[in-house]
């Protein structure tokens, strides 16, 4: 037998992280989850929550004597979408949703709304000064309006950032998480550590082809958000690749982490899931942090997902600058540290 | 360079505990170099535990092992890099395909054979590019063979590396080990099936209850049990009867005689003068045959006269 073959070979390390890609790029559904799923998301919530058409109220007017001159006068009003309806109708339609006042068909007429329900009540104050101008009230004056729609200030731009903060966070863990289970489970990491290589870069090259993949994953969401959503990114391009390195970094800590002892899927799943479901919650990818009570919020500033969706919106949304960002990246950076110690001192070879 | 005047294997008094359960109780065992050596014994026996602390896989919690002359410490690289390791059931990624598996093995090692020369080595050429998903059983542990040969191992460990195949695809696999042997490679298998054992080794250890209880070519051992031959025979039914025990126990050469049914079982020295003398003594009663079968005494009759259990349940 010769002691060298033809053909080349390449590092142990860059065929470990080779492998690891090829496992990745092979799987139609890893692809779908990590790449188009986000890119969705952002679309349906950015669409859902445009703003504009939103603002309309849908209003039914009980049938009567009157009901088409409320009507004339409620179209005059461009935010109100009136119809006729006959008494029950209207009553369903209220229950459902579908109208979000009635106004009744009585002299005098009883507007029927749920109070607790924000745009019912805006829609309340649109219908009594339509109808009470349509039947002669003259307004003392008129005011101006300077309406905020500039990017920026809109919903999508804050959900943006949430998402991508959300998918580093998703495919770091599962990522790494998932890939060490199974081949633990199927005695490949033991068969790996049987030969002559560095453990270290059996680790390291789950690490090095996660980040690699990081490139066109947060590349892809953000384009998308640059180009088709007109999220703005007001800081440097430079410091988001940085701040979505260091946010990849600690979970994929983290991930190793959550896979260092378990020998199944099941079990691995759980543990993800103990980590990442809170997190869901409580570290503003959907909706604002300052939303839960003062003795919470040093928990929920510590999480490692709300510092970086902090980082990110800072960098993308108010153009934070590095020392801006500075305390983010130290909470990531601490918990990417203590989880890669924990994980590489507990870590279950077979 | 290999010092050829250390042993492949050098192991005395190996204890292995799982809680309560001593898995290894006091097991020596030496391999040589340039032997095929075989572990023979039933599931539970403790052959894996051993074998998987020879491999630096397992810690011992007693006894000295000595690996090709060196002994485990840390990672092991430089000593990994001198063996070649099949464990009994190792997943590789699905979607990886087999030429790719084995070059990411290739690329652990700093010497070696190259990839297309492994896979025809295990036969493996057509499926080079297959995904490993799409493998059979047999191909499966053919590509776990190859993976342990690409470093040019001076030791290789193959545990059960049958266990579980068809007959067609045990039989490749023996001609792939028959092969490396041809090349004076050391190697020590672990089996629980007997035909493994005495085709493949040059010499065995019967082990049992984690201890070595036998140990020699399959040859000697056979011979110990003083008679190596064994001979069925059945007769017509109900003719049986007319055949007592010692009139076959006084045939030439015969050792013992056991009632099988409408028939006997003769453990001989000799065929070729056992088996005209008893074809006479039933032609002789107008008996004719139904059933006439010798073969060589087996490391599985060595296996139940040790421990009157048989290697394999059922």
């Amino acid at each position: 037998m010769a002691e060298h073959g033809g053909g080349r070979t390449r590092s142990a390390f860059a065929e470990l992280t080779l492998a690891r890609i090829r496992e990745l790029i092979r799987e139609p559904e890893a692809i779908f989850w990590v790449f188009v799923f986000p890119i969705i998301l952002a679309a349906i919530l950015g669409l859902a929550f445009r703003g504009g058409s939103a603002d309309t109220f849908p209003v039914a007017i009980v049938d009567g004597p009157q009901a088409e001159g409320r009507r004339a006068a409620l179209e005059g009003d461009p935010a109100m979408q009136p119809r006729v309806l006959s008494e029950a109708e209207a009553r369903q339609a209220l229950a459902r949703g579908h109208v979000v006042i009635v106004v009744s068909a009585d002299e005098t007429p009883v507007y029927r709304y749920d109070p607790t329900r924000p745009e019912s009540r805006a829609a309340r104050l649109s219908v009594d000064a339509a109808l009470q101008r349509a039947a002669g009230r003259a307004d003392a004056f008129t005011a101006g309006h300077a309406e905020v729609m500039e990017p920026g200030a809109r919903y999508v731009d804050f959900l943006v950032p949430g998402l991508l903060g959300m998918n580093l966070m998703g495919t770091g863990m599962w990522g790494i998480g998932f890939s060490l289970v199974v081949a633990r489970n199927g005695n490949l990491l033991k068969r790996l550590i049987a030969a002559p290589v560095r453990r270290s870069h059996l680790l390291g090259a789950q690490l090095t082809s996660r980040l690699l993949f990081l490139v066109p994953e947060a590349g892809a969401l953000l384009a998308f958000a640059y180009f088709v959503l007109d999220v703005p990114l007001r800081g440097s391009l430079l410091l988001l690749v940085f701040v979505s390195l260091v946010g990849a970094l600690a979970f994929s800590g983290l991930g190793l982490l959550t896979a260092a002892r378990p020998r199944t899927i099941e079990g691995v799943s759980g543990i993800m899931n103990f980590v990442m479901v809170p997190m869901w919650i409580f570290s503003g990818i959907f909706f604002s942090t300052e939303r839960f009570p003062a003795a919470m919020q040093p928990f929920v500033q510590a999480l490692p997902l709300t510092a970086l969706n902090d980082a990110l919106r800072g960098v993308m949304l108010e153009g934070s600058g590095m020392a801006t960002v500075g305390p983010e990246l130290l909470i990531l950076g601490a918990w990417g540290v203590v989880s890669f110690a924990l994980a590489l001192k507990f870590f279950r070879w077979q | 360079m290999p010092d050829p005047s250390t042993s492949a294997v050098l192991c005395r008094g190996l204890i292995k505990r799982y809680g309560d359960v001593l898995a290894v109780n006091g097991l020596d065992l030496e391999v040589r170099r340039g032997e095929c050596f075989g572990m023979l014994g039933p599931n539970g026996a403790g052959k894996t535990t051993t074998v998987e602390i020879f491999e630096g896989l397992r810690e011992a919690d007693g006894g000295d092992v000595e690996i090709l002359g060196d002994r485990w410490h840390g990672e092991g690289r430089s000593l990994r890099a001198r063996l070649g390791i099949q464990l009994q059931e190792t997943k590789f990624p699905e979607k990886l395909r087999v030429r790719e598996v084995v070059a990411l093995f290739r690329s652990f090692y700093p010497g070696g054979p190259g990839v297309p020369e492994i896979l025809a080595l295990v036969g493996l050429e057509e499926k080079a590019s297959a995904y490993v998903r799409t493998l059979s059983g047999g191909q499966k542990q053919r590509l776990s063979l190859g993976c342990a040969l690409v470093g040019d191992p001076e030791l290789l460990f193959l545990d059960e590396p049958t266990t579980g195949l068809d007959p067609q695809s045990r039989h490749q696999t023996w001609a792939i080990v028959e092969a490396l042997k041809a090349r004076g490679r050391t190697v020590l298998l672990t089996t629980h099936y007997m035909e493994e054992a005495s085709r493949l080794c040059d010499r065995v250890a019967v082990v049992d209850h984690g201890r070595v209880i036998a140990l020699g070519t399959p040859r000697e051992l056979i011979a110990s049990l003083g008679a190596e031959h064994v001979v069925e025979c059945a007769v017509a039914v109900g003719s049986a009867a007319a055949f007592p025990e010692e009139d076959l126990l006084a045939l030439p050469s015969v050792e013992r005689v056991s009632r099988n049914g409408e028939g006997w079982r003769l453990t001989v020295r000799e065929v070729h003068r056992a088996v005209p003398a008893l074809l006479a003594l039933l032609s002789g009663r107008g008996a004719e045959p139904t059933l006439l079968t010798t073969h060589h005494a087996t490391l599985e009759d060595v296996f139940m006269a040790l421990t009157g259990r048989r290697l394999r349940d059922g």
